[in-house]
């Protein structure tokens, strides 16, 4: 049998040119007051997918998935859902549901009549929804607490409760706002793949906002990530890491050690930054950038290497000095200053027991890369 | 009991417990006894007294009733005032159809009452508890500012309102909505208006406190899963709200029921109420036995709800709301 991942592996549709996108934002605004929201925002996700809307709170990532559920109508644009578009069509008469933030579990029903209650409002008889129930129970693993209130629940119990309700109708799409923000960091982390597998099994378009990165990046095919109202890039999650598309993005996603400075000259595949202190740095991944430029060189803390004296095959060495070292078991986290003044963080992975070129606090270093171990961002 | 806790807790630790942690639990108990005698002395010990005078016989003295107890004359007279208390002035308000009657128009017209408010409440609780954070205080604030004026002062007003030539008939002959000025004020219709009027505020609040503590998501969850807002009322607002529910209707009946102000001003000479039943049988007959009678069987019939009302918070305390 396959695994579920080699699934979604293949599962690429915004590359097929062919491909009809599910849900469509297009040119959507969203005004409170003088508050601007969402600001003229465009966005298509495919059917089937894990989609995440990841940005710091008040980003309008929210706004987004409550404009997509019917609790806010767009001030401008228009949102599509397989086609129909669904300005006027109010919450209850959507085929999305949505799984709360606060689960907004309904504290006067038992589990069992909570899963149930969005099935009787359809008029599915009965019968059906006790089948329907017990599935739901069964997959979320609470078949022996169906007939528990909401609050004899556990945090992470009520989380599934909360899920079960949501997908119970078997909804287009399901959205989940935060759906794991209340968790604990190790149930966290269950629950992700948890999600994931439910997300495949069920076939359904997952739509999550969070603001917790590593969550995004563990679940969702595709991540927007969000800033002031507006998209700042579309990618798969390894795309956003390795080529964010601007400074915002790379500094929102991980860690990464940014030199800013200029295009002194550049060939086909290389340019040479110069930095303010004089400092050159010779790079592939320069994309369209022309000589004069003004750029930033993105590098991530794990491809910078740290060693006592420069390597002989280094093509970018840069001196500095270890200003602080933080050894956290499976890799080693270095700060080094360099003489210009500043700060790179590199981490070194600790594949060997003993760590060959021990370096201390106060030494001398070298720190160094290969050309195309970054990326130049002119955004 | 509690003396040898307390003298066997500064025994044990008369070095590691500071004097001031001693002090600190006679405090702590003389707070919780501040109720318990408040409730002795304005409760209890009065009670007792018209539940005395309820077993006695009439009398033309003063007070009008024997026996009397006086502790000077000895515990032998004592005990013989004791065997002539009977139950006989319960017998008679059984007997006399006059009494069942008010009762039973008393909480009927309470019950009518409740009713209206709640409907007159609820919706004056809703948009209070769904209006902007920012002005709710202030509409809280115009919710008790009638408490500013006596009471007695607001019931009189309404006489002025309500009477043939009073303002709501003049206007209403005015606009032309009617020829013959409404005969409201001394029937049942002016007490039902001056008990939602004065009780209005005890639905109100809790209404309000159980409605504004809401989680508005519920609202929405239940609209995501297909509640058309009105059937989502009916099945998620309304049911939470509950406890508000049935606080202010028992905040409202209990009063009401043994109103006697409004029956008496509004009312007029032909609604029967208890409560001015109660003060004809005590000011005009002078027959304070049957009179006090009259009164436990009404705490009597009362108790009821509060014991229900009791129950209800309980059990919303049990299920932590």
């Amino acid at each position: 049998m396959k695994s579920l991942g080699s699934i979604r592996r293949k599962f690429a549709p915004w590359n097929d040119p062919d491909a009809k996108p599910y849900i469509v934002f297009e040119n959507v605004t969203k005004k409170f007051g003088d508050f601007i929201a969402v600001n003229d925002l465009s966005l298509a996700i495919f059917e089937r997918e894990f989609f995440a809307l990841l940005g710091a709170s008040g980003c309008g990532k929210s706004t987004l998935l409550r404009m997509l559920a019917g609790f806010e109508e767009p001030t401008s644009g228009r949102i599509l859902l397989d086609g129909q578009d669904l300005r006027g069509i109010p919450p209850y008469r959507r085929p999305v549901n949505m799984m709360f933030q606060s689960y907004a579990l309904f504290p006067h029903m038992t589990v069992e009549k909570n899963i149930a209650f969005g099935l009787k409002q359809e008029g599915m008889p009965a019968a059906e929804i006790d089948k329907r129930v017990a599935e739901m129970l069964r997959l979320v693993k609470l078949e022996q607490f169906a007939k528990r209130k909401p609050h004899q629940l556990s945090g992470g119990q009520r989380q599934r409760v909360a899920l079960a309700r949501s997908v119970a109708k078997r909804p287009k799409v399901l959205l989940l706002d935060e759906p794991l923000g209340a968790l604990d960091k190790k149930l966290r982390e269950e629950t992700q793949f948890e999600l994931m597998d439910l997300q495949q099994e069920l076939g359904l378009t997952f739509v999550v906002v969070t603001h917790d990165q590593e969550e995004a990046m563990t679940m969702a095919d595709r991540i927007a990530i969000m800033d002031k109202g507006q998209v700042m890039q579309v990618a798969t999650p390894a795309e956003v890491y390795e080529a964010p598309a601007s400074r915002f993005v790379a500094n929102f996603v991980g860690n990464v050690n940014m030199f800013e400075g200029t295009v002194a000259d550049r060939t086909q595949d290389t340019a040479r930054i110069t930095g303010a202190s004089g400092a050159q740095i010779l790079v592939e991944n320069a994309a369209d950038t022309v000589a004069g430029a003004d750029v930033a060189f993105a590098i991530r803390p794990e491809k910078i290497r740290v060693s006592s004296k420069k390597p002989a095959d280094a093509v970018n060495a840069l001196e500095g000095e270890v200003y602080d070292i933080a050894y956290l078991g499976d890799m080693t986290v270095y700060h080094v200053r360099l003489d210009d003044g500043q700060m790179v963080r590199a981490s070194m992975l600790n594949a060997t027991r003993e760590i060959d070129d021990p370096l201390t606090w106060d030494d001398r270093a070298w720190i160094s890369f290969r050309p195309n171990a970054g990326i130049v961002l002119t955004r | 009991m509690t003396d040898a806790t307390a003298t066997a807790g500064t025994v044990a630790t008369p070095s590691s417990g500071p004097p001031t942690s001693f002090l600190q639990s006679i405090v702590n108990r003389l707070v919780i006894i501040v109720p318990y005698v408040w409730l002795l002395f304005f409760f209890l010990i009065p009670f007792v007294i018209v539940f005395k005078i309820s077993l006695s016989d009439t009398a033309r003295a003063m007070p009008p009733y024997v026996p009397t107890f006086d502790i000077s004359k000895g515990f032998g007279s004592l005990l013989a005032g004791l065997r002539e208390l009977d139950f006989e002035n319960y017998l008679w308000l059984a007997g006399d159809p006059l009494y069942f009657n008010a009762y039973i128009s008393s909480v009927v017209v309470a019950a009518i009452s409740t009713v209206l408010a709640l409907l007159v409440g609820y919706p004056i609780a809703y948009g209070m508890a769904r209006a902007p954070a920012t002005i709710r205080p202030t509409l809280l604030m115009l919710v008790i500012l009638p408490f500013w004026t006596s009471f007695l002062i607001r019931v009189y007003a309404w006489i002025g309102i309500l009477k043939p030539e009073g303002l709501l008939n003049q206007f209403l002959l005015s606009v032309g909505v009617i020829s013959q000025p409404l005969v409201i004020l001394n029937t049942y219709a002016a007490i039902f208006i001056g008990i939602v009027y004065s009780y209005l505020p005890f639905m109100v609040l809790p209404l309000y406190s159980s409605l504004e503590k809401m989680d508005h998501s519920l609202i929405e969850a239940a609209q995501d899963l297909g509640c058309p807002p009105i059937t989502a009322f009916w099945k998620i607002t309304f049911p939470l709200s509950l406890p508000g529910v049935v606080a202010g209707c028992l905040l409202v009946f209990i009063p009401a029921a043994g109103e006697f102000v409004i029956p008496d001003l509004l009312g007029g000479s032909r609604t029967l109420m208890i409560g001015r039943t109660l003060w004809n049988e005590f000011n005009s007959n002078g027959d304070w036995p049957v009179a006090s009678a009259v009164a436990v069987v009404l705490l009597l019939i009362l108790i009821v709800p509060i014991v229900l009302f009791q129950h209800m918070q309980a059990k919303a305390q049990e299920q932590g709301r």
